[in-house]
């Protein structure tokens, strides 16, 4: 094995930039992708758990439709197919007007993906509460919205936390699919300085050792989310 | 709205399926190498020595925290430098998710021992089989049964993922829909159609995992 190391080379411009600017626009995609799926990925969750049959069954299309189509499959679809099945004029300005397509595309792409997953862990959150609780408001005279508002949900969202902290991290990981329409996140950059330098090595660990370290804030984030919302009496450690 | 115009894609099946046939083999080889060394770390993991046993969870934990494409990319960086010449990207591919997959298999294996009632190692090792015969004929059968849909389930992402070998230009059934879409200029066509396809396959397959599900859950 014939390799040089060069270790330098990730601390001096423009390479040192590259993975600054690669961090940021990993944090950018994963967090506004985030943003989508937590608000489309509560409303089809909540939706599934509804006595309304339409409602159910919207949401069950919606998770089936977005679970078992592969990711990078659905980039594509945001970024090359929607421009042109929609109306000419608004196509053409999301190919030409909209700054950074592939930026927008990449956020709708992984948020609707991941909402369908946190869909899924809202609805069993919901389910766990047993039927108990849900009957108990009904007999107390709430609507069905007061149910949901003042009981299922406040309940819910507890059992929901540990769940939707892998659903965080794994859209963190998934933004590295946005280097395949062109977006220059964490993975794309390490790539791009392999490309000039020749030192991948040190390029894809650099990259690494980032997602390791962002993988550890959002644990630590989650974590104390989780601390500050237990219920005293039950078994989750407060 | 243009024309859709699906002669390009008929034309193109042929090609398609050979992708298609390249994408269920790489599952399947990933899937099966996968399953054995998950069910090894997880062995490893509730009943080797400590620092044995620490070093599979920072294997597993390490995996889970890096995305599966960085993956591909190191071992197919990786894998001719260690062995001194190209292998190609089939056999860097097939090393990156066979690695990258036991972990998250071993995760849902040792869920699946950690199930297993203690009765059940104890009454083993009492009729004088050693801590190894008990996994392998009384724990391991268990626990493998007990699992298969969420194995099986686990499964059917992998077989998502694989699309990712596009990045490495592995010729499976993605990167063959890339190929003749640009090639023909027939994107939208293309795309829709893998996307027909890769949704017959997952949806049908969670189907009938769920309907083993059913059929199994009385236990």
């Amino acid at each position: 094995m014939h390799y040089r190391w060069n270790w330098g080379v990730l601390f001096v411009e423009p390479y040192f930039g590259w993975l600054l600017a690669g961090v940021t626009w990993t944090l950018l995609v994963a967090g506004a992708a985030w943003i989508i799926a937590l608000a489309i990925g509560c409303a089809v969750g909540v939706s599934s758990t509804l006595p309304s049959r339409p409602a159910r069954v919207v949401a069950t299309a919606y998770v089936d439709l977005f679970r078992n189509v592969p990711l990078l499959l659905q980039l594509f679809l945001w970024y090359y197919v929607l421009p042109e099945l929609l109306p000419a004029s608004f196509g053409l300005w999301i190919k030409r007007d909209l700054p950074m397509p592939e930026y927008w595309c990449s956020v709708l792409g992984l948020g609707c993906f991941t909402a369908a997953r946190i869909a899924e862990q809202v609805r069993a959150g919901i389910e766990s509460i047993g039927t108990g609780q849900r009957m108990a408001a009904a007999a107390m005279g709430l609507t069905v919205a007061q149910a949901y508002r003042y009981v299922l949900l406040p309940l819910a969202a507890r059992n929901v936390l540990p769940p939707l902290t892998s659903e965080a991290l794994n859209i963190v990981k998934n933004s590295s699919l946005a280097l395949t329409i062109g977006v220059l996140e964490l993975t794309g950059q390490s790539r791009q300085i392999e490309a000039s330098t020749f030192q991948g090595i040190e390029a894809l660990t650099a990259a690494t050792v980032i997602y390791v370290m962002l993988t550890l804030c959002v644990i630590t984030g989650m974590r104390a989310v989780e601390r500050r919302v237990s219920v005293a009496g039950t078994l989750g450690r407060g | 709205m243009r024309n859709l115009d699906w002669s390009a894609v008929v034309h193109a099946l042929p090609f398609l399926w050979r992708g298609l046939q390249m994408s269920f083999v790489l599952v399947a080889l990933a899937m099966a190498g996968g399953i054995l060394l998950g069910t090894i770390i997880a062995v490893v993991r509730l009943s080797a020595p400590r620092p044995v046993a620490a070093l599979a969870a920072g294997y597993v934990n390490g995996l889970r925290s890096i995305p599966l494409i960085m993956v591909i990319f190191w071992f197919y960086l990786l894998v001719p430098l260690f062995i001194g010449r190209s292998v190609g990207a089939f056999t860097s591919a097939l090393i990156a998710f066979t690695l990258f997959e036991a972990a998250y298999y071993s995760e849902i294996m040792r869920a699946g021992i950690s199930g297993i009632s203690q009765g059940q190692m104890a009454a083993a090792l009492a009729i004088g089989m050693s801590r190894m015969q008990a996994y392998r004929y009384v724990v391991l059968p268990q626990a493998l049964r007990r699992m298969t849909p969420v194995l099986l389930t686990q499964s059917i992402a992998l077989f998502q993922d694989s699309s990712l070998v596009y990045v490495i230009g592995l010729h499976d059934f993605m990167t063959s829909i890339g190929i003749v879409a640009v090639r023909e200029a027939r994107l939208i066509e293309f795309y829709l159609f893998a996307t027909l396809v890769y949704f017959a396959i997952c949806f049908s397959a969670s189907r009938l995992v769920k309907r083993l599900q059913r059929r199994t859950a009385t236990v």
